[in-house]
């Protein structure tokens, strides 16, 4: 059976330079890089030069990238490192009601312990429009953390002219970029952001590492306590292996993007196409503004679930917004933000296309779902135009 | 996350589709959450469920459970029909991740709606 995964947002496989890049640092260049010794040079050196590369491919200063556990520690870093420094500034966040819950869930935490929390909406696209930020921020308000690109609907938002206003009122701004890097541009010194997330897994390299982008002069508190590892900001032994693996990772990425971004574009619009003249199905997400291998539908009638076990039966793997996916049985508050009905919302999957996706590949799965479609539909008691 | 079982009632659910000479029909669940489902029953004179068929838009543990509580009831006299419960239904699937429990509540009250309509029918 064909084996096609079409979930890349969830995370991507890693690629073989990367692999290859960690295996010395999972065996013999095991030192520790804050031992004085031999071995302990030699991995501080590399470390060293992962950062440099690093910063490189995000157009930053290699004093300006700490690396963490992952985007979800970088996020958590970012916006409760900000929100203790500046406390006595003011206690004011503004975050979107599309983000990670990475963020959202980190900025929610911090309502509950005297923090003012502002949650922008989205229009239909899941778009946040400058002029409500504009809106919404005060002097008290210390950071503004818009993600880059949507992880669910692959909507680019304008964080350039976000992060302007922000700096207007003399709020640090931080974006997610987990989802972007290495599918779009991502240059910190052109988007104007003071914090910037990363991950390695969603861009081809191992799983739990990922960076902080921290602009030089921006101070955090601590989140953690322990060593002085990366400059006292984040403590604990660093994770070798990933860090060299993650480096080599970005710096391809990096260097491949705009090839990364035709090769995508190209197979995604040719999916959105093709489901989108099937009966009963639209585009969710922005038509332009849109990460390159995203394509989000929602398909009337149907439910998620269904949608993904059957799809899985075919050898296809994707993923949905539906309620009945979700663990908490909540449709995706994306979706929801974006002013879904919870029938469409039930409906939704999301196709993330990566490296080795190819024409023949959307072609199957064109093939096979009005068929998967079709038996679901069959099946429901709920028939067109009841709803 | 599912067993073999219910991946295999999901795949190829008994009894879908509606039966035209029913004497009962059950329907539960509300679009917004997701679950519907609808049974279709044919109780004979020895009140005795003699055939059953569903229709159901959810999760593949509500078509599963909806597939396996018709298995269990088709040729059940509806006195003990109507005592099925949904852990007796989730059993017979080897189980349910806990989060979709709920889902085996779907086919359990579908069928005790069924009978109740069935009972209002013949009252009438
Ligand atoms: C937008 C976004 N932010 C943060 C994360 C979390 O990253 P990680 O899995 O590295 O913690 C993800 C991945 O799920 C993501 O898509
Ligand atoms: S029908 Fe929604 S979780 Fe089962």
């Amino acid at each position: 059976m064909r084996s096609i995964y079409l979930d890349h947002a969830a995370t991507t496989p890693m690629r073989q330079e990367a692999y290859e890049a960690m295996i010395p640092y999972l065996t013999e260049k095991f030192g520790n890089p804050s031992s004085i010794h031999a071995f302990g040079r030699a991995a501080r050196k590399d470390v060293d030069g992962a950062r440099e590369r690093v910063a490189k491919a995000l157009n930053a200063a290699p004093q300006e990238i700490f690396f963490t556990s992952g985007g979800t520690e970088a996020d958590n870093m970012a916006i409760l490192g900000t929100a203790a420094q500046l406390r006595d500034k003011g206690k004011h966040i503004i975050t979107s009601a599309v983000e990670h819950h990475a963020v959202l869930h980190t900025c929610e935490a911090l309502a509950t312990q005297g923090y003012r929390l502002t949650m922008l909406p989205v229009d239909k696209y899941g778009m946040v429009s400058p002029s409500q930020l504009a809106k919404a921020i005060t002097d008290e308000t210390i950071l503004v953390s818009i993600m880059h690109a949507n992880n669910e609907v692959g909507t680019i938002q304008p964080i350039r002219e976000l992060a302007a206003i922000a700096h207007e009122r003399g709020a640090l701004f931080h974006t997610d970029a987990v989802q972007s890097l290495g599918n779009i541009p991502v240059d910190v010194a052109d988007l104007q952001v003071d914090l910037l997330s990363a991950s390695a897994h969603k861009l081809y390299g191992p799983k739990g590492v990922g960076l902080l982008y921290v602009r030089k002069g921006t101070k955090l508190g601590n989140i953690a306590y322990g060593g002085a590892q990366e400059r006292n900001l984040r403590p604990g032994t660093e994770n070798v292996a990933g860090i060299m693996g993650f480096a080599r990772a970005l710096e391809l990425a990096a260097a491949e993007q705009p090839e990364t971004y035709e090769h995508l574009a190209a197979l995604r619009d040719k999916l959105i196409k093709g489901l989108t003249s099937l009966p009963a199905v639209s585009l969710n997400g922005h038509p332009q503004q849109r990460l390159p291998g995203n394509v989000n539908v929602s398909i009337e009638r149907v439910e998620g679930e269904s949608l993904i076990l059957s799809l899985d039966m075919a050898g296809i793997a994707v993923s949905s917004g539906s309620a009945c996916t979700s663990g908490s049985l909540e449709p995706s508050h994306v979706l929801m933000a974006m002013g879904l009905s919870h029938q469409k919302a039930h409906g939704s999957l999301r196709f993330t296309l990566g490296k080795s996706t190819s024409a023949a590949d959307i072609d199957y799965v064109l093939e096979v779902i009005p068929g998967i479609i079709q038996r679901l539909r069959q099946m429901s008691p709920v028939q067109a135009g009841q709803e | 996350m599912y067993s073999e079982k219910v991946m295999d009632h999901f795949q190829n659910p008994r009894n879908v589709g509606t039966l035209p000479d029913a004497n009962g029909v059950g329907e539960v669940g509300n679009i917004r959450c997701g679950d519907v489902m609808k049974l279709y029953i044919k109780v004979n004179e020895n009140q005795v469920i003699e055939d059953i068929k569903f229709q159901t838009f959810g999760c593949g543990a509500a078509i599963a459970t909806s597939s396996m509580i018709t298995e269990i009831v088709k040729g059940m006299p509806i006195s003990e029909a109507e005592k099925v419960s949904n852990r007796q239904v989730a059993e017979e699937l080897d189980g349910l991740p806990p989060v979709k429990m709920h889902c085996s509540n779907l086919a359990a009250d579908a069928l005790k709606a069924a009978i109740e309509d069935y009972r209002q029918g013949q009252k009438a």
